[in-house]
């Protein structure tokens, strides 16, 4: 049976891990691949790496710390941030990813979604969504239509809205050729009130791909509202896997508890 | 290591091949990744990796010449180890494109039928139908990291090359063996510490098929 993923997520900049609230007050957390291996041997699914600063000109930066993780922790590893083109994706793969996150550039240019599915499958192209809930009347799309879903995507790390309904850009992101969709709610991101499983189920009952869910863990009890009311495949996180208020292990153990198929910590390290 | 057996890694542009690289290497293998079918001369151990869709997959194979030498490689029964993409190829064609591919094992590479949710992305069980050196040390049922939406289907259910099975909605085969071949659809580079044991498995398997007294042609 196919087991329900946990995936830590670490924001790199400059070549660390940096830890701060929604990319302000950013603190040096350590060494990427170091952090890793350590995640790995915790019993991490995967991982996800997400370039905060997107630079161009630190991309030889990143490529490396890629090359470095995929030398230490046998796991799959998605990149997200500062992808622009196949060619860009094609370094992020040969340098050691399996996939590559895409978000705001996805947005403006929907076509790189098809190009990238189309070049390395769709297996490798994850479309990374920031919504957030529309209040009131609310902001309206392109169209001039009301949001329909109630969700909104916002883009640049969550803090502009783009007037696109964040379910049916979920549609189309598959259409396009997604073969996983990273769904965070910006309006838990941070809280650590519990993921948004409204959000995450107006998604996951229109697409056939996974969903991840992110955006607002706490505890253990989080992770398995994401699946069971939320409709999830894989939840991830990141502060509280950073900070140890919650160990991976604690996670899985509440979610084989409530029923939720794991994979198991390793036993065995390979050292 | 220097005198390990040398695994030759098939690179035809499809992707990451630093995880198979490095698996490879940590088991003891040198590791030569090659570019041109003429390359794979030498080699102990030919590994077919890959990920995506088969038509792309077989005109670049085509284009670097490398059909004719993984097909006598093959025929040859030299140590084959052929993951995910690397697999699917070896059936005779594919329901994704309709891509004619390498024909070695009967059958198509047909969308996965009954999943719950595809591609089937994530860390599914292995079950062994038999018993095979290659999964020496590893649990019956032991978690592997898959992705993918198309899997091969052999005509014959129970085909004698049937290696293991794993279930996303229905059941399908998740690892097949014949002589010296494996295909397996799960990426054991990506696979932990399971999946690092199968390929030190698979690498010491082909040390042992090494025969001392055949000079090899490269200078590796």
């Amino acid at each position: 049976m196919l087991r329900r993923r946990v995936i830590p997520c670490l924001d790199v900049a400059h070549g660390r891990v940096v830890k701060g609230t929604r990319f302000v007050d950013l603190v040096d957390a350590g060494d990427p691949p170091e952090l890793a291996e350590r995640y790995a041997r915790e019993g991490a699914d995967e991982l996800v790496y997400l370039d905060i600063t997107a630079a161009p000109e630190e991309r030889g930066t990143l490529l490396d710390i890629v090359e470095r993780t995929a030398r230490r922790a046998f796991i799959p590893l998605t990149v997200g941030g500062g992808v622009r083109s196949v060619d860009e994706m094609r370094d992020v793969l040969r340098a050691g990813a399996d996939k590559v996150s895409l978000n705001t550039r996805a947005v403006a240019e929907p076509d790189l979604v098809s190009r990238c599915a189309a070049r390395f499958g769709s297996q490798a192209v994850v479309v990374a969504i920031d919504a957030r809930r529309v209040t009131g009347d609310g902001p309206r799309d392109a169209g001039g239509n009301a949001v329909a879903s109630g969700f909104e995507v916002v883009v640049r790390g969550g803090r502009d809205p783009v007037g696109l309904d964040a379910v049916a850009w979920a549609v189309r992101a598959v259409e396009l050729g997604a073969g996983e969709l990273l769904v965070t709610s910006i309006d838990r991101d941070g809280t650590g009130a519990g993921f948004d499983t409204d959000l995450l189920r107006s998604i996951a009952d229109r697409v056939e791909v996974p969903v991840i869910a992110s955006g607002g863990a706490a505890g253990p009890a989080d992770f398995v509202a994401a699946v069971r009311e939320g409709g999830a495949d894989a939840v991830l996180a990141a502060g509280i896997f950073h900070r140890r208020e919650v160990s991976i292990a604690d996670v899985k153990a509440g979610m084989a508890a409530a029923g939720l198929p794991v994979r198991g910590t390793p036993s065995e390290v390979a050292a | 290591m220097s005198d390990g057996p040398l695994a030759a890694v098939v690179d035809y542009g499809a992707g990451n091949l630093v995880s198979i690289d490095q698996a490879l290497a940590t088991a003891g293998a040198q590791v030569r990744c090659v570019t041109r079918g003429a390359d794979i001369d030498g080699a102990d151990l030919l590994v077919v990796p890959g990920v995506g869709a088969a038509a792309p997959a077989m005109d670049r194979l085509g284009a670097a010449g490398f059909i004719e030498p993984i097909l006598g490689w093959i025929a040859a029964d030299r140590p084959f180890l052929g993951i995910c993409l690397g697999l699917q190829l070896l059936f005779e064609g594919s329901d994704e494109d309709g891509a004619g591919t390498l024909g070695v094992l009967p059958g198509r590479t047909e969308r996965l039928a009954d999943a719950p949710t595809l591609p089937h992305i994530g860390w599914n069980q292995v079950s062994r139908t038999r018993p095979h050196p290659a999964f020496d040390g590893i649990d019956e049922g032991a978690d592997f990291y898959f992705v993918h939406s198309y899997v091969g289907v052999l005509p014959d259910q129970d085909d004698e090359a049937i290696l293991a099975r794993t279930t996303h909605g229905s059941s399908f085969v998740s690892a097949v063996a014949r002589g010296r071949l494996l295909g397996v659809q799960f990426h054991p580079e990506r696979s932990g510490v399971d999946g690092l044991r199968l390929v030190a498995n698979v690498v010491r398997l082909a040390a042992g098929e090494r025969s001392p007294a055949t000079p090899s042609s490269s200078a590796a």
